[in-house]
């Protein structure tokens, strides 16, 4: 079996996000840049199936600037066989990602895909959801484990309340929620073999997928500031302000 | 034309971020449809028809749909979507799940967990983990959209007088079948809808204390508990409980941090909380940054004495 897996170079979790002083966006100059963790997940269970034998080769995906071959490369260290970038310097939204996906999929006629349920920067989660769609199968999202049996996969996925188990037919999309596993850290070997590994470089047109999208992002501003609080020195100050000042006791 | 709202509901009741929901549905126009689909789902549906500013309940019952698999859910939605210029549902796994997969079907973009409306068109959203808000403008001609449950004061449940309409629409795409679930139970109240809500971290150190000092505070002021990722991660408690931007997004009256250091992972789940108060021993921990009162405590001390305070 292939598997297709999709990563996304964002912003690295740990930093301080600063907004724009012109509102137009975050600024991303000069500031770490990574694989979404999610989609770190997502290589790193790709890697488990084919170490267990149900996947002989992985396909890594990404869509964006020319900078996201660094995230491929990482991904390729990690285990994946192959590289596919997609670069496009136009603000990428999960629609037109979603169907260049289905492209790559298809033509490569990968039989499982796995993404990440986010990327921690536009917090959509509709990727995986919109990519199912247009391949018109089955869909495991916020996967908390994946048990691929025969042509079906068993997907115990996270929702409200507690834990939830579908079987889907392959092919089939996954999206990894942050409980499906813990990635391994690339070696300097593995690190050094990854820069030989094919990766191809394409764009949306060799696709067919217009990047443009209905929907734009017409300003972005920090949050509203919470005041700063106090500091009490004891239970019972703490709670005479709760029910005195802050009235919600 | 009508807005259609997705209600939320477990085939017996509605969940009341289905209220919330159309409370922002509202915001965008007047006359609002509630799909209720489900399996054995009456009596949700005649929960919604009562629910204050619903003009009619569509009621889609069927086995094919009564685990919600979003197969079967986006099928339906974007089958009867042709009469709305708007698809709504609140930003919980179900509509994570189906919402996308329908805006796809229906080839237009989505916009995800919207926490104001600035017109029909335009909506705010936070990003990067609730760091920065952006502004979004669509063009489409249908608005797909979900709605973060606690950025909007529900509609009252009672008052309407909705008309309840059988659909009959069967979708079974046959890509998917339901397996198994395991819910947590619980007599708390809901943790995203509480009024208060008691939270523990790693400074825990094992589940028995969560039960020996979280549960009794809980109890006393009727608060659902929450939980930081290291604590769910550490096995303390289940995920279901976890607070933050991969857990569930909470804004009660008050949000009791005990042990939480305030990973920027967590505050994006409660800091839109109205009072925060933390109890920690590292006068330095980020959760200081965003409480409203801070105590520098050892929280297996100072829990107990509020607890016995309250």
């Amino acid at each position: 079996m292939k598997a297709l897996v999709a990563v996304k170079r964002v912003i690295d979790y740990n930093v301080k996000v600063r907004v724009k002083a012109d509102n137009s966006g975050v600024d991303l100059s000069n500031t770490k840049m990574s694989i979404n963790p999610f989609d770190e997940i997502a290589v790193e269970e790709a890697v488990r199936l084919k170490e267990a034998g149900v996947i002989d080769e992985i396909i890594v995906a990404s869509i964006g600037p020319k900078e996201s071959q660094e995230q491929i490369r990482a991904a390729l260290a990690l285990g994946a066989d192959r590289g596919i970038l997609v670069q496009t310097d136009a603000k990428t939204y999960p629609l037109q990602v979603a169907k260049i996906l289905k492209n790559i999929a298809e033509s490569e006629s990968t039989d499982i895909v796995i993404l990440g349920k986010q990327a921690i920067d536009n917090d959509n989660n509709q990727t995986g959801q919109m990519l199912a769609a247009l391949m018109g199968i089955g869909q495991g999202t916020f996967a908390s484990e994946v048990k691929v049996e025969g042509d079906k996969v068993n997907v115990t996925r996270e929702v409200d309340g507690g834990l939830q188990t579908v079987a889907l037919s392959l092919p089939a999309v996954i999206t990894t929620d942050l409980r499906l596993n813990e990635p391994r850290y690339a070696k300097l070997p593995n690190i050094m073999k990854a820069k030989k590994k094919p990766l191809d470089e394409k764009t949306p047109e060799d696709f067919g997928v217009d990047m443009t999208s209905k929907q734009e992002i017409i300003k972005v501003v920090p949050p509203a500031e919470r005041q700063a609080g106090i500091k009490v020195s004891s239970v019972d100050e703490l709670v005479d302000k709760l029910k005195n000042e802050a009235k919600v006791i | 034309m009508a807005i259609l709202v997705y209600a939320e509901h477990d085939n017996a009741s509605l969940k009341k971020a289905t209220l919330n929901t159309i409370a922002a549905a509202k915001q965008i126009g007047d006359d609002i449809h509630v799909l209720v689909a489900g399996s054995g789902c009456q009596a949700a549906a005649d929960e919604a028809a009562k629910a204050e500013g619903v003009s009619k309940v569509l009621l889609a019952d069927n086995a094919a749909y009564e685990h919600q698999m979003a197969e079967n859910i986006s099928l339906l939605v974007a089958d009867i979507a042709a009469d709305y210029s708007h698809i709504v549902a609140a930003a919980t796994t179900t509509g994570k799940n189906f919402m996308p997969r329908t805006a796809a079907l229906l080839d237009v973009s989505m916009i995800s967990e919207i926490s104001a409306v600035v017109d029909a068109q335009t909506f705010e959203r936070p990003i990067y983990a609730g760091n920065a808000t952006a502004t979004v403008k669509t063009t489409e001609d249908k608005v797909v959209l979900t709605v973060r449950a606690t950025a909007f004061d529900p509609v009252a449940a009672e008052g309407g007088s909705a008309t309840v309409e059988a659909v009959d629409n069967v979708q079974d795409a046959g890509k998917s079948s339901f397996v198994n679930e395991e819910m947590a139970k619980s007599d708390r109240p809901e943790l995203t809808s509480a009024e208060v809500v008691v939270s523990g971290g790693r400074a825990l150190a094992n589940g028995e204390n969560f039960t020996k000092y979280i549960e009794p505070l809980a109890d006393k002021l009727g608060a659902a508990i929450g939980a930081s990722r290291a604590a769910v991660d550490a096995g303390y408690v289940p995920n279901d409980m976890q607070v933050g931007q991969t857990g569930k997004i909470v804004a009660p009256q008050l949000y009791i941090a005990a042990g939480i250091s305030g990973a920027i992972q967590h505050l994006a789940g409660m800091k839109d909380s109205k009072v925060i108060v933390a109890i920690n021993n590292d006068p330095e921990a980020p959760i200081a940054s965003v409480a409203d009162y801070f105590l520098e405590a050892d929280l297996f001390e100072a829990v107990p004495e509020l607890t016995s305070k309250l």
